[in-house]
C-alpha cells in the first residue's frame, strides 16, 4: 500500500529574518529550560532544608554559632545592586548598541568578580561545618549550590567579555548577551530566598 | 462476625491457585490469623472483584472491536476524525462508571485503614524489636514489672489480645512483616514506628524480613508463635528464668566455660553466666527456638554444632565470625547450649 | 510545480544535492565523532539500549534461573544483589528512559518537517554523556566493583558505615550522567516541539506522539533535578562527610525517599507516556482513522504528567508516615486510572470504528492492551494504603512494574520499532518472524510475570536470593523461569529479524503503511536534511487528505536553517542557522566524564575537573565570527 503523496511548492519563506530576539528566540527558550531545571534543583534544595528543620528540636541545634550578617550583608547588597547594570546591558543588548554592549559586559565581569570574592569571604562566616550536623550540612548544601551558580555565570560573562571586544558584533551575539543577563538575573532572584533561609530563618525559630 | 461470614460466602476468588500447587499457609496473606490480615484481606478481595471485573470488561471490549462485522459501506480509505455520537456517550459513561469504581475503592482502603487505627485503642501488651542485619532482636516488658525479658528471632503472642510491636533498628532499614497477622511496618533508625498485632488463631506462623538490608536478607527471618493465655504465661515465665550452671554434666561445664572465656561471651549474652556480650543473639534459651539464625536452619543438636562450627558457609557474610574450635570444644558448647531449653 | 513524492526522484534534483552537501558529515571517523544529526545520534542511542536491554534482560535470566528452585547455588547472595542492582539500574536508567528519548531526538524533527533538531550539539553531547554512564556501570562491573543495593540505594544501606568501597558512588554517579544527558535532551525536545513546529501545526493539530514527547520533557525537567541532588548528597556524605541522612546527628533517613520517589514515581510515566504516543501513531495507522478523542487523549496524558507529581509517597506506604497523609495519596494514585481508562477506552474505540489490519505493529498495539491493563488494574491495587502494607516489597511488586514496564514500555517500544524500521533502513521486516516473536515474548512473559502476582500473596519477598523449599514457592518461580526464558528466546528472534532484514526486507518505500504524519512524506531512509522543502500542514493528519502536500521553499539551501514559528499557532517567524558538525560536544562530555568519575575518589576533582569543562563549552560555543575591526582590541592590520 505505498502511497505516493502528492507534493506542490506553494511559497516561499525567504523573506523571513534569519534572526530573532526575546522569546522569539529559540536560544531563548533553550536557556528557559536550563533556568526552569535548575530553579527546580533550589526548590528541591529549599524543600528539603525545610524538612530537615521541621525534624529538629532547635534550629540551629544548641552549640552551633548563628552565621555572620556582615559579608553576607555586603554580598546581597552588592547582588542586589548588581542588577542596575545588568538590566542597564539587557537594554542595551535588545537595542544592539555595539559598544554599550561591550561595556556593560566587562562591567559585569568585574561585578562578577568582586561579588565572589565576597562571597568567599562569606563562607568564612557560617560559623558552622557541613560535618557538624543536619544544621550545617544543609547551609552548606545551599550555599555551595547558589556559589555555583554565580562562579558559571561569572565565567561565562568573562568569555564572553573576551570574544565580544575582539570579534564583530552579530545579531545572534546580541541574543547571547541578553541570554546571559536574563540568567544572572536569575541568579539573582533565587539568592533572596536563600538568603533569608540561611541567615534569618535561624535568628526567627 | 460478619467479616467471618463473609470471607466463607465470598467467592475465594484466590485461593484455589496457591493452594493447588501445594503450598504452605503459614506465611502468606491469603491465610489471616489475626485481626488486621483478616482487614487486610477483605480489602484484597474487594480489589481483586473490582480490579477483575474491570480487566474482563475491558478485554471484552477489545475483542468485540477486533472481530466486529465492519459494514462495507464505510469509506475504503483513511478517515479523519469523523465525530461518533455514539462513542463519545459510552465514553462518557465508561468515565462515570471508573469514577464510581475508584469511589468504592478509595473508600474501601479509607475503612480499612480506619479499622486498623481503631485498634490501637485495645488492651496491648509491650514487645520491642530490634531490627540487625540480619536477625531480630526481640525484648518483653516482664509483665508488671519494669525490666526486659530478651530473646531472638522468635516472637511469642497471646492469642486475642492487642500487642503493641515497638519497632526499632539497630544498624540500617528493615522491614517487619509477619503477613498471616498483618502488614508490614519499616523498622527506620531514628523513628519510632510500631504496630499493633491481634492474634485470632494459634499456631506457628513466619515473618520475614521485607526491606532489602544487604547481603543477608534473604536470611532475615522470624518464627511467630500465637499461643493461648496459659501456654503464654508459662512460656514468659520459662524465658524469665535465667541461665543455673549444669550440674553433674562435665562436658556441658565445659561448654560453658569455653563460652564464658572464649570469644563467644564477647557477642553472646547468657543471663545467669559471665557472658554478656550484645552483639549477637541473647542465647538464654537457644534451645527451645524453632529454628537457627534468622530461619536459615530448623532448630537441632546437629544445626548447633553446625552453625558454630561453620556460620559462613550455612549464612555466608553472616556478622557472626568463623571461629577455629577444637572437635572436642565444639562438642561441648553445642552440648551445653542444647541445654539451654 | 507538483510532482509526486518518491525515494528517488527529489535525489536527482540539483536542489537535493546541494542540500544533501549542506547537511553532509565529513566522512569516516571524524565524521562519526562529530556529527550533529539527529537521526545518526538517535540511531547510535537506540542500538545502544537494545545492547543494554540484551544485558540486562541475560542478568535477568541468571537471576531467574537462581529463583527456579529453592536453594541453588548458581549465584551467591553477592552474585544475586548485584544481579538485581545492574538489572534494574540498567533497565530504568539506562534502556527505558534514554530509549523514550532517542526516539524523539529520532522523529520528532521529522513529524515536524525540520531538518534538525533546536540544538543539535545539545543532542550530540547528551548521547556522548551517556555512553559515559554506560560506562561508568558496566565497565565497573567488569571490573568487579558492581553496585550491589537495588537499583534505589536507601541510606543508611547505602552509607559510608554499611558500604564501604565504591559500589554505591558508582551507582549514584551513573545516575548524574544519565540524568545530565536526560536533562540536555529533554531541553532540546522541548523547544523543538514548542518553537519549530511547521507552519499550520497548531497546538490544536499537533500529533499525540508529539504531545506525549513534550510531556514527557517538561516531566524530566521538573522531576530529575530530584534525584541528581539526592545522589550529590548521598555522595557527599559519603566522601565528604555531610550528615544529610544520619539521624544521630540532626540528619534524616526518610529525606533520601521523599527525593528520590519525587523523581522515582514521575519517572515511571516518563517511560510510559512516550508509548502513550506510540501506540497512538500505530492504532491510528492500521486503523485507517485518527484516534477517537484526540481531545480527551491530549487532556488526560497532561493530566497524568501532572498528577504524577503527588503521588511519590505511595511508594513509602509503610515507612510509618501518618495515616491521614497516607489516604490523600491513595487517592490521589487512584486518580491516575481515571486519564488511563480514558486512554484505552479511546484506543479500543478507534480500533472499533475503524477497519484494523494485522501487520506486525498493530499487534504489539494488542499486546499492549492485554498487559498494561493488568499491570495497571495490580498498580491501582497497590495503591491501597492500607492493602499495600501486605504487597510492598514482595513479587506482587515486581509483577505490577514489569507489567506496565515490559507491557506499557516495551511492547509498545517493539511495536514502534516495527513500524518505523522502514522509514529508517529503506526495508520492510519479515512479518512472519514477527508474528513469532510476537507471540513468544507475549506469551512468554505473561506465562513468565503471572505467577509473581500470586507468588507476593504467597508471602514471597523480593530481592531474595534464595528461600526455604517448605515456602512452597517453587512450582511458581519454576513456571516464571520457564516463561521468562520463551520471552527471552522472543526477544532474539526479534532481533535476528531487524537485523536480517536490512538485506532480505523487500523495499518500504517513503510510506508502506500509509501514516498519517509528515515523517512519511521523507524518503525512506530519509536524508540528511529530510525534507527538501518545508511542508505546510492543515489538518492534524496532513497525509491523509486527498490535495497534494503543500511545501514552502527559502529556508537555507547552502547554508544549515531551520525555521523557526510561532509558539500556539506556528506562525513562521524566523530562519534560524542550525550548527556546523562538532567535536567539541565530545569533548565536552569527557570532560564531564573525568570530572564525575573523579570526583567519586577525591572532592577536589570537581574544582580541577571543571577547568577542562570549561575550556571544552568556551570552545563549544565561541561564535565563528570575523575578527572585530573596532573598539578597543580590533584587529590591527
Ligand atoms: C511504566 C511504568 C509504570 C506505570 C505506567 C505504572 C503505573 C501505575 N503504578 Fe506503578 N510502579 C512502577 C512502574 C509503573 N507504574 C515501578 C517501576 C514500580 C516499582 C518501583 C520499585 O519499588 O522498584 C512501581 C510501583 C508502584 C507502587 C508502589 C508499590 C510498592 O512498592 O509497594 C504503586 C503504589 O501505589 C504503584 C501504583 C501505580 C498506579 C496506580 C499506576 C497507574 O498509573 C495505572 C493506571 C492504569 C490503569 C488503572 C489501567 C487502565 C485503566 C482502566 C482500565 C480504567 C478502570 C480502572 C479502575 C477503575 C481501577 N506503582
Ligand atoms: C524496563 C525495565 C525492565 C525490563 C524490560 C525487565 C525485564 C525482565 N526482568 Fe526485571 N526488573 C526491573 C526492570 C525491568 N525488568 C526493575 C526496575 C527491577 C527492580 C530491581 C531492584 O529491585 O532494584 C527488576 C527486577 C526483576 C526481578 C526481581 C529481582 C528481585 O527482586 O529479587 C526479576 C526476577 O525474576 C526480574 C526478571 C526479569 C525478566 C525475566 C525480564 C525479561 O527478561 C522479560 C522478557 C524480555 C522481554 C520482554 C524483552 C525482549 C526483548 C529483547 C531481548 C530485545 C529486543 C528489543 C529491541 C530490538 C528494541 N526483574
Ligand atoms: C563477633 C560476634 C560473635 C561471636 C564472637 C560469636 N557470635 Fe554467635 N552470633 C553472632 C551474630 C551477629 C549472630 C546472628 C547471626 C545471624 O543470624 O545472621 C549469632 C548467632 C548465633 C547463634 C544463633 C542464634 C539464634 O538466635 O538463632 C548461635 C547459637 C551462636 N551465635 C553461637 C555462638 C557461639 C557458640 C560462639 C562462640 C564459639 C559465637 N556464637 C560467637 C555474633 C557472634
Ligand atoms: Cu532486614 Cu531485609
Ligand atoms: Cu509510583
Amino acid at each position: 500500500m505505498a502511497t505516493q503523496k502528492e507534493v506542490s511548492v506553494v511559497g516561499s519563506l525567504a523573506d523571513l529574518p534569519d534572526h530573532a530576539n526575546g522569546a522569539r528566540h529559540l536560544v531563548w527558550w533553550g536557556n528557559l529550560g536550563f533556568m526552569l531545571i535548575e530553579g527546580t534543583g533550589f526548590a528541591l534544595a529549599i524543600a528539603a532544608y525545610l524538612y530537615v528543620l521541621s525534624h529538629s528540636s532547635a534550629w540551629p541545634p544548641a552549640g552551633d554559632a548563628l552565621p555572620d550578617l556582615g559579608w553576607s550583608g555586603v554580598f546581597t547588597l552588592g547582588l542586589l545592586l548588581s542588577e542596575i547594570p545588568n538590566l542597564w546591558l539587557l537594554r542595551q543588548a535588545r537595542a544592539k548598541k555595539e559598544q554599550a554592549v561591550r561595556i556593560g559586559i566587562l562591567l559585569m565581569t568585574v561585578i562578577g568578580v568582586g561579588l565572589t570574592v565576597i562571597r568567599l569571604l562569606e563562607f568564612g562566616h557560617l560559623n558552622v561545618r557541613w560535618s557538624a550536623d543536619g544544621y550545617g550540612s544543609m547551609v552548606w548544601l545551599l550555599m555551595v549550590l547558589h556559589t555555583t551558580h554565580v562562579f558559571t555565570e561569572l565565567g561565562e560573562t568573562a568569555v564572553q567579555a573576551l570574544w565580544l571586544f575582539t570579534h564583530e558584533v552579530g545579531d545572534n551575539q546580541f541574543s547571547d548577551v541578553e541570554d546571559t543577563a536574563n540568567y544572572w538575573t536569575f541568579v539573582v532572584l533565587f539568592w533572596l530566598p536563600i538568603y533569608g533561609l540561611v541567615y534569618w530563618m535561624p535568628r526567627l525559630s | 462476625m460478619r467479616r467471618m461470614v463473609s470471607r466463607a460466602v465470598w467467592p475465594a476468588v484466590l485461593l484455589p491457585l496457591p493452594l493447588l500447587c501445594g503450598c504452605s499457609s503459614t506465611q502468606s496473606p491469603l491465610f489471616p490469623a489475626g485481626q488486621q490480615a483478616a482487614n487486610l484481606y477483605d480489602l484484597l478481595l474487594l480489589m481483586s472483584m473490582v480490579c477483575g471485573t474491570i480487566y474482563v470488561l475491558v478485554l471484552g471490549f477489545l475483542v468485540l472491536s477486533l472481530v466486529r462485522k465492519r459494514r462495507a459501506s464505510v469509506a475504503p480509505n483513511t478517515v479523519v476524525a469523523p465525530p461518533d455520537k455514539g462513542l463519545r456517550h459510552v465514553l462518557v459513561v465508561w468515565s462515570g462508571f471508573i469514577i464510581a469504581a475508584l469511589s468504592v475503592l478509595v473508600l474501601g482502603s479509607f475503612l480499612a485503614d480506619r479499622g486498623l487505627a481503631r485498634m490501637q485503642d485495645a488492651e496491648v501488651l509491650d514487645v520491642r524489636v530490634n531490627g540487625h542485619q540480619w536477625w531480630w532482636r526481640i525484648a518483653y516488658r516482664e509483665p508488671g514489672g519494669t525490666s526486659w525479658i530478651e530473646t531472638a528471632n522468635e516472637l511469642h503472642l497471646p492469642i486475642d489480645r492487642t500487642t503493641r510491636i515497638q519497632l526499632v533498628s539497630g544498624d540500617v532499614i528493615h522491614s517487619f512483616w509477619v503477613p498471616n497477622l498483618a502488614g508490614k511496618t519499616d523498622v527506620v533508625p531514628g523513628r519510632n514506628n510500631s504496630l499493633d498485632l491481634t492474634p485470632r488463631k494459634t499456631g506457628w506462623f513466619r515473618g520475614q524480613c521485607a526491606e532489602y538490608c544487604g547481603l543477608q536478607h534473604a536470611h532475615m527471618a522470624l518464627d511467630v508463635k500465637v499461643d493461648t493465655a496459659g501456654e503464654f504465661a508459662a512460656w514468659i515465665a520459662r524465658q524469665k528464668e535465667t541461665a543455673h550452671p549444669p550440674t553433674g554434666d562435665a562436658v556441658a561445664s565445659r561448654g560453658l566455660a569455653l563460652i564464658e572465656t572464649g570469644t563467644c561471651g564477647l557477642c553472646h549474652t547468657i543471663r545467669g553466666t559471665a557472658a554478656q556480650g550484645r552483639a549477637g543473639p541473647d542465647l538464654t534459651h537457644i534451645a527451645s527456638r524453632h529454628s537457627l539464625a534468622a530461619g536459615s536452619l530448623p532448630m537441632s543438636r546437629g544445626a548447633l554444632q553446625g552453625w558454630i562450627a561453620q556460620p559462613q558457609a550455612v549464612k555466608p557474610g553472616t556478622l557472626m565470625p568463623f571461629i577455629p574450635l577444637e572437635p572436642a570444644d565444639l562438642n561441648a558448647i553445642a552440648h551445653y547450649l542444647e541445654q539451654r531449653q | 510545480m507538483t510532482f509526486a513524492l518518491q525515494s528517488n526522484e527529489p535525489k536527482t534534483s540539483e536542489r537535493h544535492a546541494r542540500l544533501a552537501q549542506t547537511w553532509a558529515d565529513a566522512p569516516g571517523i571524524w565524521g562519526f565523532l562529530t556529527t550533529v544529526d539527529h537521526k545518526r545520534i538517535a540511531a547510535r542511542y537506540i542500538l545502544t539500549t537494545v545492547v543494554l536491554l540484551f544485558a540486562a534482560g541475560m542478568l535477568a535470566l541468571h537471576m531467574r534461573l537462581q529463583l527456579s528452585f529453592p536453594e541453588l547455588k548458581v549465584l551467591g547472595p553477592q552474585g544475586y544483589n548485584e544481579a538485581f542492582s545492574l538489572h534494574g539500574s540498567t533497565m530504568l536508567f539506562l534502556v527505558s528512559v534514554p530509549v523514550m528519548e532517542a526516539m524523539g531526538i529520532w522523529l520528532v524533527p521529522l513529524m515536524l518537517g525540520q531538518r534538525a533538531l533546536a540544538f543539535p550539539r545539545l543532542a550530540a553531547f547528551s548521547f556522548w554523556l551517556y555512553v559515559g554512564g554506560v560506562m561508568t556501570l558496566w565497565v565497573s562491573h567488569a571490573l568487579d566493583i558492581t553496585p550491589d543495593l537495588g537499583w534505589f540505594e536507601y541510606p543508611p544501606l547505602s552509607g559510608s558505615a554499611y558500604s564501604p568501597g565504591h559500589r554505591a558512588d558508582i551507582w549514584a554517579q551513573m545516575i548524574t550522567f544519565t540524568e545530565v544527558a536526560a536533562l540536555a535532551a529533554s531541553v532540546n525536545m522541548v523547544a523543538t516541539i514548542l518553537k519549530m513546529r511547521p507552519p499550520g501545526m497548531t497546538l490544536a493539530r499537533m500529533p499525540l506522539f508529539l504531545w506525549a514527547m513534550l510531556v514527557a520533557s517538561l516531566m524530566t525537567i521538573f522531576a530529575m533535578p530530584a534525584v541528581m541532588l539526592v545522589t550529590s548528597m548521598l555522595i557527599s556524605d559519603r566522601l565528604v562527610s555531610t550528615v544529610f541522612f544520619a539521624p544521630t546527628q540532626g540528619g534524616d533517613i526518610l529525606l533520601f525517599q521523599h527525593l528520590f520517589w519525587f523523581f522515582g514515581h514521575p519517572e515511571v510515566y516518563m517511560i510510559f507516556i512516550p508509548a502513550v504516543g506510540f501506540i497512538t501513531a500505530i492504532v491510528e495507522t492500521f486503523s485507517r482513522r485518527t484516534i477517537v478523542g484526540h481531545t480527551a487523549m491530549v487532556l488526560s496524558v497532561v493530566a497524568i504528567g501532572v498528577l504524577a507529581f503527588g503521588l511519590w509517597v505511595h511508594h513509602m506506604f509503610a515507612v510509618g508516615l501518618p495515616k491521614l497523609g497516607n489516604s490523600f495519596f491513595t487517592a490521589a494514585s487512584l486518580a491516575i486510572a481515571l486519564p488511563a481508562g480514558i486512554q484505552v477506552f479511546c484506543w479500543i474505540a478507534t480500533i472499533w470504528s475503524g477497519r484494523p489490519q494485522f501487520y506486525t505493529p498493530f499487534l504489539w498495539v494488542i499486546g499492549f492492551i492485554i498487559t498494561f491493563v493488568m499491570g495497571g488494574l495490580s498498580g491501582v491495587m497497590t495503591a491501597s494504603a492500607p492493602l499495600d502494607l501486605q504487597l510492598t516489597d514482595t513479587y506482587f511488586v515486581v509483577a505490577h512494574f514489569h507489567y506496565v514496564l515490559v507491557g506499557g514500555a516495551i511492547f509498545p517500544l517493539l511495536g514502534a520499532f516495527c513500524y518505523w524500521y522502514p522509514k529508517a533502513t529503506g526495508r520492510m521486516m519479515s512479518e512472519r518472524w514477527g508474528w513469532a516473536s510476537f507471540l513468544l515474548i507475549v506469551g512468554g512473559f505473561n506465562l513468565g510475570f503471572f505467577p509473581m502476582h500470586i507468588l507476593g500473596l504467597m508471602g514471597m519477598p523480593r530481592r531474595v536470593y534464595t528461600y526455604d523449599p517448605s515456602l512452597g514457592w517453587s512450582t511458581l518461580n519454576m513456571v516464571a523461569t520457564l516463561g521468562s526464558a520463551i520471552a527471552v528466546l522472543g526477544g532474539l528472534i526479534f532481533v535476528a529479524n531487524a537485523f536480517l532484514s536490512l538485506w532480505r526486507g523487500a523495499p518500504a518505500g517513503p510510506d508502506p503503511w500509509g501514516g498519517s504524519t509528515l515523517e512519511w512524506a521523507a524518503s525512506s531512509p530519509p536524508p540528511q536534511h529530510n525534507f527538501d522543502y518545508t511542508p505546510v500542514v492543515n489538518s492534524i493528519a496532513p497525509l491523509w487528505s486527498e490535495d497534494p502536500l503543500r511545501m514552502l521553499d527559502g529556508v537555507g539551501v547552502s547554508r544549515r536553517e531551520v525555521l523557526v514559528s510561532s509558539l500556539a499557532e506556528a506562525h513562521p517567524e524566523y530562519r534560524q542557522k542550525s550548527a556546523q558538525p562538532s567535536i567539541w560536544p565530545l569533548l565536552a562530555a569527557i570532560a564531564v566524564s573525568i570530572m564525575f568519575i573523579g570526583s567519586i575518589f577525591t572532592p577536589w576533582a570537581v574544582v580541577w575537573g571543571s577547568l577542562p569543562i570549561a575550556g571544552a563549552l568556551t570552545a563549544w560555543f565561541w561564535p565563528q565570527r570575523p575578527r572585530s575591526k573596532t573598539g578597543p582590541l580590533r584587529v590591527r592590520v
